[in-house]
């Protein structure tokens, strides 16, 4: 049995959950999820700015702190932290945590492969829109091929105390360990396919472990102090979701099944690089307070396809508040709205979208929100989104005069006029498997 | 009777793009064929109205207890496009469990 646990569910995850995991309790493995979609654009720009950059700068410092534990408990990191620079991710742990061998995974970033796949007569359509990739060839931010857990078993196989890749998927960081350490091959679909959904139960942290949990959340206990999911898996594909004793938080049925249809299409097709899982064959059993055993899972091949997330830019956006009060605090938010969208009408001024919330009555549940006749104060928050910067900006400056120059009772501008935001637009798409080779290489 | 759906079941919601996913799960197992008979993608799709632009599909988990919905066009957007505060639809699954459906006491107490 091997225990794998996860410390980080996306980047800006607590600080504390990957030390504690090490400290408090015997682990294996400690795998941290880093990247979100909108994060490899960013991680793109910073490494235009300064090719050193372009990776989650908080996770070498994490390394940093843990290095010595590491050691003494015999505990391996496989983290997607490289963003699209794993190489200087290495390179930064290698300086402020020289005791740890690290290894990288590389050939996920197919940013600089493009032109040759669309030469190629490769029109990497859209998969929601059926669009081909040219239309928006001029404004692409980033392009990575999601790639599975079987590189991240060879790099472990190098015996590097890290692993770190760029875009691999969440589910990987998980499924890579079992890989390695029981032999599974590439054609075991339903061993895989158990690893696979292990790592979709942990792949965002404490949300299994009782953390933004709908069943009973009034009664889940320290929540300050919630433990992150740890699996204890089996060479025949079984595991168990648990966590070290004493933390806080739940592990019951209810977190479990909850997480299993976080961000779920169709459960019997889960497709990623290593296999399609089936979740409606998942057997739950509660064997202990805090303790979930899973079992029975089928799967079946892996795709020929590999997804591709490619991000652009695709404009302007701001968003902009004021707050009304009672009495009539929603017809005078509504009127402040009406005369906002009349003086960007009279600007000869124009958006893609002007979207409008009563934050404090619809902004969560729109339409479906139960009405509230005479709330105590509303906000006004109005987005606007288009391609022209200066419409986008001059709108920043239409809600602050509203104050003096609108309905009564307008506050709340303190914070001045809202940031003009890029907007970074994903293109999913799919590009054939044989087009990716991933490479590992041990950094010195 | 009329009850609300949370008195049978919880959720758990996210996003896909511009596709949010729900996830609506049984209390008890014995409860889960009163959510296939009741929370239809139709009943779905006309309980969000205007919120949802796209269509409503459904997917049956038994050996949860669970059914798992797609609403598609449902988060202005979605990802950075999206202007809506809950641009993920992280709360879109406690909304849908404000649905009424219908159910015989007996059919919930037992």
């Amino acid at each position: 049995m091997i225990r794998i646990a996860n410390g980080q569910g996306f980047w800006g995850d607590w600080l504390e959950a990957p030390v504690r995991l090490i400290e408090q309790g015997p682990i294996d493995y400690l795998v941290l999820d880093y990247l979100a979609e909108v994060t490899m654009s960013i991680l793109q720009k910073q490494k235009e700015a300064d090719p050193k950059l372009g990776y989650a700068r908080d996770f070498p410092p994490l390394l940093a702190r843990i290095e010595k534990l590491m050691r003494e408990r015999n505990v391996k990191v496989i983290a997607n932290a490289g963003g699209v620079n794993p190489i200087a991710c290495a390179r930064e742990v290698r300086r402020i945590a020289p005791s740890l061998k690290v290894a990288v995974v590389l050939g996920d970033d197919v940013f600089g492969r493009l032109d040759e796949f669309i030469a190629q007569g490769r029109e990497m359509r859209n998969m929601d829109t059926g669009e081909p990739l040219i239309t928006v060839r001029s404004r692409i931010l980033s392009a990575n091929a999601y790639i599975g857990a079987f590189p991240l078993a060879e790099a472990l196989e190098t015996g590097a105390d890290v692993v770190i890749a760029g875009r691999c998927t969440d589910t990987a960081l998980a499924l890579g360990p079992m890989i390695q350490r029981f032999g599974w091959k590439a054609d075991d679909w339903n061993k895989l396919a158990a690893g696979t959904i292990a790592g979709h139960i942990v792949e965002c942290g404490s949300q299994c472990t009782g953390g933004n949990c709908q069943a009973d959340w009034q009664h889940i206990p320290d929540l300050a102090n919630i433990g992150y999911p740890i699996i204890e898996a089996e060479p025949d594909g079984k595991f168990a979701i648990t966590k070290h004793p004493g933390t806080g938080g739940r592990i019951s049925l209810d977190s479990v099944k909850e997480q299993l249809l976080y961000e779920l299409g169709d459960p019997k097709n889960y497709i990623t690089p290593d296999c399609v899982a089936d979740f409606t064959s998942i057997r739950l059993k509660s064997e202990s307070p805090d303790r979930v055993r899973v079992s029975g899972i089928q799967g079946t091949a892996r795709p020929d396809l590999l997804k591709l997330s490619i991000s652009y830019a695709d404009g302007y956006r701001a968003i902009g508040t004021l707050v009304y009060s009672a009495p009539e605090a929603l017809k005078k938010a509504s009127a402040a709205d009406s005369i906002v969208r009349a003086r960007l009408r009279q600007l000869g001024l124009s958006f893609d979208e002007i979207y409008t919330e009563f934050f404090g009555v619809n902004a969560c549940h729109g339409p479906v929100a139960v009405p509230n006749p005479d709330p105590p104060e509303v906000q006004l928050r109005i987005g606007v989104r288009g391609p022209d910067r200066k419409a986008v900006d001059r709108f920043t400056r239409e809600l602050v005069p509203l104050v003096l120059s609108g309905p009564p009772t307008g506050t709340g501008f303190g914070e001045g006029r809202p940031p003009v935001r890029e907007v970074v637009a994903f293109w999913p798409a799919l590009i054939a498997r044989d087009l990716i080779q991933t490479r590992v290489e041990v950094v010195e | 009777m009329k009850v609300a759906l949370h008195r049978i079941a919880h959720a758990r919601s996210g996003d896909k793009g511009d596709t949010c996913n729900i996830g609506i799960i049984a209390y008890h197992e014995r409860h889960y064929a009163i959510l296939v008979r009741e929370v239809t993608p139709e009943r779905v799709k006309t309980f969000f109205g205007s919120f949802v632009k796209g269509a409503v599909e459904r997917f049956e988990l038994p050996n949860l207890g669970a059914l798992n919905f797609l609403l598609h066009q449902a988060l202005g957007g979605g990802g950075t496009l999206s202007l809506r505060t809950d641009a993920q639809g992280k709360t879109m699954g406690a909304a849908l469990l404000r649905m009424e459906i219908d159910a015989q006491e007996s059919e919930i107490t037992n």
